[in-house]
């Protein structure tokens, strides 16, 4: 049961991941430390199993014109150091107020996004 | 558009991403209501920029042993079916409606990190997590 349940977790990371272009972490975290994997396990299991998902995903939205790499490459090195950083603090942290400021940021945009 | 928000929303996200904490998320919001980009064009560039910064971040895990690969396989199997199933409708989605659908998202991705169960597991159990991680 505790399987089957992980096994869904992984189809809906892959729906959310693949449609709305994120959020795939969001489903698959919870439903790895589901599965008895402690928080820092299922932070970074996820980003493992994600790693895939978005690859294929990626690969579809290229194929369909939706983005080119021109659009991407300017963030690239940015978003490279910022993730190196991340894995350096992840198995040091869990911020309950970083995780409240970032909560607070995505309800506005969340209502910006849902106004417009 | 200010390079200094861009290389701020790249860092960000990056750090974010690699923690599995929805750094996607704050991309995309950065992407669509700062820059002012299409629902549909800031979706792809993030999937395609997660794709090497994953990458960079499985590799430290690696050495970690934080990666449960007899979990992460079947669940990334099962994963691809899904992102095949999403992707394919994010093709006929009405990009109005996939922002509406992306505020949703976002809009449970910080009711859930504001109210998250952070309770559940004691600072002392945290704690002795990290220990055990720490090399």
């Amino acid at each position: 049961m505790k399987k089957l349940l992980t096994l869904v977790g992984g189809f809906f990371s892959g729906i959310a991941n693949g449609l709305l272009g994120a959020g795939g972490g969001m489903i698959a975290v919870p439903a790895l430390r589901r599965a008895g994997l402690s928080t820092v396990e299922s932070h970074a299991t996820s980003v493992a199993v994600i790693l895939p998902l978005c690859a294929l995903s990626a690969g579809i939205y290229l194929a369909r014109g939706d983005v080119t790499l021109h659009d991407a490459l300017p963030y690239l090195p940015w978003m490279i150091a910022g993730s190196l950083l991340g894995a350096k603090i992840l198995p040091r942290l869990s911020s309950t107020v970083l995780r409240r400021m970032f909560g607070v940021l995505m309800l506005w945009a969340a209502w910006r996004m849902f106004a417009a | 558009m200010n390079y200094f928000w861009m290389a701020l929303a790249g860092l960000g996200s990056g750090a974010l991403g690699a923690m599995g904490m929805g750094g996607g998320g704050i991309l995309i919001i950065f992407l669509t209501l700062c820059a002012g980009l299409d629902q549909r064009t800031s979706q792809g560039i993030n999937l395609l920029l997660f794709v090497p910064c994953a990458a960079a971040a499985v590799l430290s895990y690696i050495p970690k042993k934080l990666i449960r690969w007899k979990t992460a396989i079947p669940f990334a199997l099962l994963g691809l079916i899904g992102a095949a199933a999403g992707t394919y409708l994010s093709g006929v989605i009405e990009t109005s409606l996939l922002r509406k659908g992306f505020a949703l998202l976002m809009a449970a991705a910080g009711v859930f990190q504001i109210f998250g169960k952070e309770k559940k597991e004691s600072t002392l159990q945290q704690n002795q997590i990290d220990h055990r991680h720490t090399p």
